[in-house]
């Protein structure tokens, strides 16, 4: 498939990753932040192929991961209680709440329905008159334009039934919280491509100046990602910090100027609870005071306060990089992909749900 | 379709509660759809069951079909139930020959489109050579089902010649894929509400049953194993034989064959092509020296012109699927948890 298949290519893999063993003379933790990158490290098994002074660690990226638990039972509390269509990305439904997962709730009867864009969500509103259809708005600065975009199309198309209930979160301030940790051993980033694509580069120019670190924006074919840290193992031999692009067949410097234009209509930054690490300073977007019709948390005033995590979790330690999946005693036991304790055995991009697959083929293999 | 079976004139339009209560109505439905359409010696009794006679080694299955939406590009709910049960058949290594049909409809199903899926049960029974000779219709409230649950169980005779099963998978057996992977899924995933994108991807519904015994004809006891991939896709079935055969399975993803919209989709609805139900191949796992020659044989049987060697039976990491990806990394492949879940990005 022609944009897809030379970025999976084995030859100029094996080739990448000749040249980053050559390159290399000491160990470096290196962090990919989009849960996107560490879905395809696993998938296309890069980890095992990397040479061992390349230690990978999985960053916070993972939206279903961060979203607060409240906020689940919140969408469940919508759906069961006052009767609204609960729209949702499709993996934010297996995440455990307090009591239950979307899915679990779906199984009881409430009309939870899977959808691929907000945009459909609206239009299920304009066929249901009768009925309060609410978007789960969940996900970093890339899913945000879609989601703005729906709440301005409800709006202009007089849509009243229709509301979000955002859960957005941006990277930049994560990035900064996961450096801020006294615990935190990183030496360089991949940042997310996805996430630049829409924001562009500039942000992460006063993080590199801020902590000395190299940034490399990424994409996720293995291609890519090999690329990306290539780049970062470069600089951190040469021991310079720079922000590099190596997306820019997709991410241009300066991003998407209308997709930020429609964030910015609709949006406004503001402190953000994140699920498993805490409260992280304008880390996260809420609908401005002009949108507040289209807004779930103000239309549906209900108080649901937040249920303590499982205490057996350590999944914020490892969202920051803390701890491995691995260091958990848990991991592998009472937390399995079926049986997750905490969000980041759920999702596919969640950090113990790839370790969950990766060790199993280590150990397979070895 | 239409015009060799131009739907009867029927004095309703919409099937009720009344058409499931066994009296004149359901009486009504059934002789000018049913047993007009299916007739046989042995239906045509009407009597409370079938009796014929019967000898020799068996193979009987049955299955349940439940999807949404009843038409979908490339195939009906109706000609499903049949190649579905033909195809549970074929993998036990048999020749499929009776079939029983089962209708749970929901009150205000069309009977046009009941007329339509009959019709294309007719088709699929002929196509696969059985014949449907004793059944049943309930109807259920409006709100009870969704619209028409089928199931249809299957008796056929295992060729001779045939030996399939799980035991009899030995390290360095060869696995092929009768044709490319996870069609059948995604042509319903382009019309499932809500999901809908534009496509020419259709179902894979097919009977196998020609292939599979052609195959045993030509390979006999060669051939140790067959299994359809349907639910859960290549991966579940593959976990299966791992798990139950306590071996391992090492796949090459850049050998598996896979349509290019197919693929195109997957990776733009965040799925993978492993884990997306099939309802018209196999996997066959068959002694190593004869792989290539099973390869070319396919190839030439109706449905399986994709035919493809995609991995091989070890003894390393017992019960569990490898796969090496096209950039030569390798990962665990597991059985599908619950149902697959489309991502955020």
């Amino acid at each position: 498939m022609k944009f897809l298949s030379e970025y999976r290519d084995g030859d100029l893999a094996k080739k990448l990753l000749d040249e980053i063993t050559s390159v290399v003379t000491k160990p470096w933790s290196i962090m990919e932040v989009c849960g996107g990158q560490t879905h395809s490290l696993v998938k296309h098994g890069i980890l095992d192929l990397l040479p061992s002074e390349v230690n990978m660690i999985h960053g916070p990226g993972c939206p279903v991961c961060v979203t607060p638990m409240h906020l689940i039972d919140k969408a469940i509390y919508l759906a069961e209680e006052k009767g609204a269509i609960l729209c949702s990305y499709g993996d934010m439904l297996r995440v455990p709440g307090a009591q239950k997962s979307l899915l679990d709730s779906k199984a009881l009867g409430a009309d939870i329905r899977i959808l691929y864009s907000p945009l459909e969500a609206v239009e299920i509103a304009k066929s249901n008159p009768d009925k309060e259809v609410v978007f789960f708005a969940v996900g970093f600065e890339t899913t945000a334009p879609a989601n703005a975009l729906s709440v301005l199309q409800a709006a202009e198309s007089g849509v009243n039934n229709y509301s979000i209930l955002t859960s957005h979160v941006l990277v930049p301030p994560a990035i900064e919280a996961v450096m801020d940790d006294e615990e935190c051993n990183i030496d360089g980033f991949l940042a997310a491509g996805h996430v630049c694509t829409i924001m562009g580069i500039s942000e992460y120019g006063p993080i590199v100046d801020k902590y000395n670190i190299p940034i490399v924006v990424t994409g996720f074919e293995p291609i890519d990602l090999l690329q990306g840290i290539l780049m970062v193992v470069k600089q951190l031999e040469q021991g310079s910090s720079e922000l590099e692009n190596q997306y820019s067949r997709v991410v241009r410097t300066e991003g998407n100027l209308k997709a930020m234009e429609m964030i910015q209509n609709v949006f406004e930054v503001q402190d953000r609870v994140w699920r498993g690490i805490g409260n992280i300073p304008e880390s996260g977007y809420e609908i401005n005071a002009q949108y507040a019709a289209y807004d779930a948390n103000l239309k549906f005033k209900v108080d649901i306060p937040d249920s303590p995590e499982n205490e057996e979790c350590i999944a914020g330690q490892v969202l920051k990089g803390i701890k491995k999946p691995k260091d958990c005693p848990q991991f592998g036991k009472k937390c399995k992909p079926e049986f997750p304790l905490g969000a980041p055995m759920v999702s596919s991009e969640g950090a113990c749900a790839a370790y969950y697959h990766f060790s199993q083929a280590a150990q397979a293999l070895s | 379709m239409q015009l060799s079976c131009p739907m009867p004139k029927l004095d309703f339009d919409k099937i009720t509660l009344g058409h499931g209560g066994g009296g004149t109505l359901s009486n009504k439905l059934l002789e000018k759809t049913v047993f007009e359409l299916l007739g046989n010696d042995l239906l045509d009794k009407h009597h409370d069951g079938a009796i014929f006679d019967w000898e020799g080694k068996t193979a009987f299955t049955t299955d349940s079909f439940v999807i949404s939406p009843l038409f979908f590009p490339g195939g009906n709910i109706g000609e499903l139930a049949v190649n579905g049960t033909v195809n549970d058949l074929a993998m036990c290594g048999a020749k499929p020959k009776y079939l029983s049909l089962s209708f749970i409809i929901e009150e205000g199903l069309l009977v046009e489109e009941f007329w339509k899926i009959v019709v294309s049960i007719k088709e699929a029974t002929e196509a696969a050579g059985v014949k449907i000779i004793t059944g049943d219709t309930k109807v259920v409230e409006h709100g009870k089902g969704d619209k028409i649950f089928i199931n249809t169980t299957g008796i056929g005779k295992i060729l001779p010649n045939a030996d399939i099963n799980i035991n009899r998978v030995e390290e360095a057996d060869v696995i092929i894929v009768s044709d490319v992977v996870a069609s059948h899924g995604i042509a319903i995933m382009s019309v499932r509400k809500g999901l809908e994108f534009e496509s020419d991807i259709l179902s894979d519904t097919r009977p196998l049953h020609t292939a599979v015994e052609s195959l045993i004809t030509q390979f006999g006891k060669d051939i140790h194993l067959l299994k359809d991939p349907t639910r859960g896709g290549l991966a579940s079935v593959l976990n299966e034989i791992a798990r139950d055969s306590s071996r391992g399975i090492y796949l090459e993803e850049q050998k598996i064959p896979i349509d290019d919209q197919v693929k195109a989709a997957c990776e733009i609805l965040g799925l993978d092509p492993l884990y997306v139900a099939n309802e018209g191949i196999f996997i066959t796992v068959v002694k190593e020296s004869i792989s290539e020659e099973v390869v070319q044989h396919l190839r030439k049987q109706p449905h399986c012109t994709n035919a493809s060697i995609i991995g091989q039976v070890v003894n390393d990491h017992p019960k569990q699927v490898v796969i090496k990806s096209g950039i030569g990394g390798k990962r665990i492949v597991n059985m599908l948890v619950g149902q697959q879940l489309p991502r955020i990005c």
